[in-house]
């Protein structure tokens, strides 16, 4: 049956992993200019039809994903209702000779008498391996002992684990979303808008950032960011806490990350007023959009604003003030005040010289606001498939087997052998120890 | 401060040579001598590796830092020698062959040597950005590195099935490496070693990821190049018990899964961009 060959598993793992690795080269979520440049027109029409740009997510990809699942399905219920019976069988039983033909068998003789020496190695195999079969030979007796036959459910485990991690990242994707908010410090929020989508989400409760500290190490490379955050339910203060990267804020369902940083606009600042003609100064404080009369009734400064970037002469001179200076009788024209560099304004040569001499550092924080209720399934996932691996590769089916002989003279031989369903060499060794044990008894 | 640990780890590099040079030796001479102190120089080596990281671990605090040494390419190169010998020595141990050291120790040697005398590697002991302040660091680099040392064994006795004889009176020096069966057996364990640790290399991140960025998965280019390694090494284990597939053809597919640990290691750093670019 075509779903239920191995051929379509190795050849749908070929396909993801090849396929895989086109998302990792050609840029992703970019803007059609961005391709177009990148690519040239012609490229750019293919990563259209193909979904390029978004590769993880297109159908073809998912067409693959999906159809490892109903491969995994399949296989798995045909497979199992095959071998139902081998894992929990009515009866154990064992066939003698095909252990005494096997390659890892170890035979040695000793003096002791049969029937002890059945006994004691009765009780060795019952407390080493499991229950015992116990028969009677013409000879002497054979005797057989197994563990871990439930280890072939392994591999079932570590299917169905994958099978959990699809569903609980549909699950993700159909429920949950993920989005970004920017709060300046004080201000609060109760909608966002997912990353993806651009639409709008509004929260069970509101988010209001009262604080936004970052630190540094001396080498100037960021410590910590965290951001102090409180949530307010039906207007009321429900609780306070502080997050950090690593150290999210998990409430109702939603997960509240910190994202990023960044320098809000301060809403008032300190300008001092140098007036060239009598070289006397003037500091005063203004908030956005308020003015302020010039020395001498000479005109008008406004405060216009601030930039986290101002670009200069294709320079960056960092964080500026904008102001409007209205000479009278004249034109008003804009003077930007970079605060890194507070005679910049000098240069101007103007009537009046203006400097920003305090304003209150404020910053913006990023939060990343998620929900994802599939992220059980995906745990659950994680844990069955590693068990699952653990079960599969390194714990086996394991079956011992030894015989013993009365030989013509006063002695007695003894074979012993084993086999497993996995790591052959591994039994070979546990059969050489087994033997050491027996021969020590 | 941070030159006694650098010293010791360069000094590593240099007994590592040793090693190699003595598995290798052991071939043209024929002497089984000198591969068991290729064995013994290894062991002096995994002593002088862990000193050396455990001594940068004591430095990092000394200097206000405190964390493992596991944030950036150098610490990670020489964690991976020391994994490597590691599992080499518990193999060789386990599985009494000496003479498969010849096609593990260069590889122990290559990753510390790169560690130490790339000019572009920088040993600096340096502070660790926000993002990787997390208990999920060390879970995850030992089990990533864990993973990538078993694939790099498995690669390494890959090479066994090229050189070794199939005429068993055979005269050739490649004559007393280890039985086709005994190579079958070690890839094989090897790989699902490799495969196990590198599933929870790939978990362990992944959870580290939701409580970092919020997204346990982001097809990042270092988590897609993991879990396309993770997919050849599938390919691998289906193909050998579902197709019983053994010898050369096998083994080229645990030379293309080594290709991509490489690829995902130093190719991701290298020429993409991510979230990983730390190492």
């Amino acid at each position: 049956m075509f779903f239920c060959s191995v051929e379509l598993t190795v050849y749908t793992l070929v396909l993801l992993a090849t396929t895989s690795i086109i998302g990792t080269v050609v840029l992703q979520n970019g803007s059609p200019q961005q391709y177009v440049t990148l690519y040239g027109n012609g490229f750019y029409n293919l990563i259209k039809v193909l979904k390029l740009d978004d590769m993880y997510h297109a159908w073809w990809f998912l067409f693959l994903l999906l159809l490892l699942c109903i491969n995994i399905i399949v296989c798995s219920i045909e497979r199992l209702s095959l071998t139902w019976k081998t894992i929990f069988p009515k009866k154990v039983g064992f066939n003698p000779d095909r252990f005494r033909t096997l390659k890892n068998k170890e035979i040695f003789t000793t003096n002791k008498e049969f029937k002890t020496l059945a006994s004691e190695f009765q009780a060795i195999l019952s407390k080493r391996v499991g229950p015992v079969l116990y028969e009677e030979t013409s000879k002497g007796c054979v005797m057989y002992a197994e563990k871990g036959r439930w280890t072939r459910m392994g591999v079932y485990v570590v299917h169905a684990s994958i099978i959990l991690l699809v569903l609980g990242a549909l699950i993700g994707a159909v429920f949950g979303f993920k989005g970004d908010l920017r709060l300046d410090e004080g201000a609060k929020a109760d909608t966002l808008f997912t990353t993806k989508s651009r639409t709008s989400i509004q929260l069970p409760f509101a988010i209001q950032c009262n604080e936004f500290e970052v630190r540094f190490y001396d080498t100037g490379a960021p410590e910590e960011f965290r951001s102090n955050l409180t949530i307010i339910e039906n207007g009321k203060e429900s609780f306070t806490q502080d997050i950090r990267v690593n150290h999210p804020l998990r409430y109702k369902g939603i997960n509240i990350f910190q994202s990023s940083y960044g320098t809000a606009a301060p809403d008032n600042a300190l300008f001092e007023i140098l007036d060239n003609t009598t070289q006397k100064s003037i500091t005063i404080r203004l908030k956005v959009g308020e003015k302020a009369q010039l020395p001498r009734d000479a005109g008008i400064f406004e405060f216009e604003g601030f930039l986290p970037n101002f670009k200069f002469r294709e320079h960056n001179l960092g964080e500026a003030f904008f102001g409007k200076v209205t000479l009278k009788g004249k034109e008003g024209f804009q003077i930007p005040l970079p605060t890194k560099f507070p005679t910049f304004d000098k240069m101007r040569k103007g009537q009046f010289t203006f400097v920003v001499k305090d304003f209150e550092q404020r910053y913006y924080t990023g939060l990343q606001v998620t929900k994802d209720p599939g992220i059980w399934y995906v745990y659950a996932g994680f844990i069955l498939m590693i068990l699952g691996c653990w079960i599969t590769f390194f714990i086996s089916h394991q079956c011992y087997f030894i015989e013993i002989e009365k030989t013509d003279q006063k002695t007695t031989s003894v074979l012993v052998s084993g086999k497993a369903n996995r790591n052959s060499y591994g039994m070979t060794l546990k059969i050489k120890k087994f033997v050491t044990l027996l021969k020590d008894k | 401060m941070s030159m006694n640990s650098s010293l010791i780890l360069s000094s590593t590099t240099f007994i590592y040579a040793l090693a190699t040079v003595f598995y290798i030796g052991s071939f043209p001479f024929k002497k089984q001598i000198l591969a068991k102190a290729g064995f013994w120089v290894i062991v002096i080596g995994l002593i002088g590796n862990t000193t050396g990281i455990l001594l940068r671990w004591v430095e990092s605090y000394q200097m206000g830092y405190g964390h493992a040494p596991f944030s950036n390419m150098y610490e990670s190169l020489v964690f991976f020698s020391w994994t490597l010998a590691v599992l080499y020595i518990f193999v060789e141990i386990k599985y009494k062959e000496s003479s498969i050291g010849v096609f593990v120790s260069p590889l122990i040697f290559l990753a510390i040597a790169y560690a130490s005398f790339d000019p572009n590697m920088s040993s600096k002991i340096s502070p660790l950005i926000p993002a990787l302040k997390s208990n999920w660091l060390i879970a995850h680099v030992i089990s990533c590195f864990l993973g990538y040392a078993g694939f790099a064994l498995a690669f390494g006795f890959s090479f066994i099935y090229f050189f070794k004889p199939k005429d068993p009176k055979s005269t050739s020096v490649f004559a007393r490496l280890p039985s086709w069966e005994m190579i079958d057996e070690l890839t094989y364990q090897m790989i699902v070693f490799g495969f196990l640790f590198l599933t929870i290399g790939i978990i362990t991140g992944a959870v580290w990821a939701n409580s970092a960025w919020g997204k346990y998965w982001s097809w990042d280019p270092k988590e897609t190049w993991s879990l396309i390694t993770w997919f050849v090494y599938a390919i691998f284990l289906h193909l050998r018990m579902m197709r019983g597939w053994h010898g050369t053809r096998l083994a080229l597919v645990s030379i293309v899964g080594f290709l991509a640990v490489l690829f995902t290691y130093f190719g991701v750093n290298y020429l993409l961009s991510g979230l990983h670019s730390y190492g």
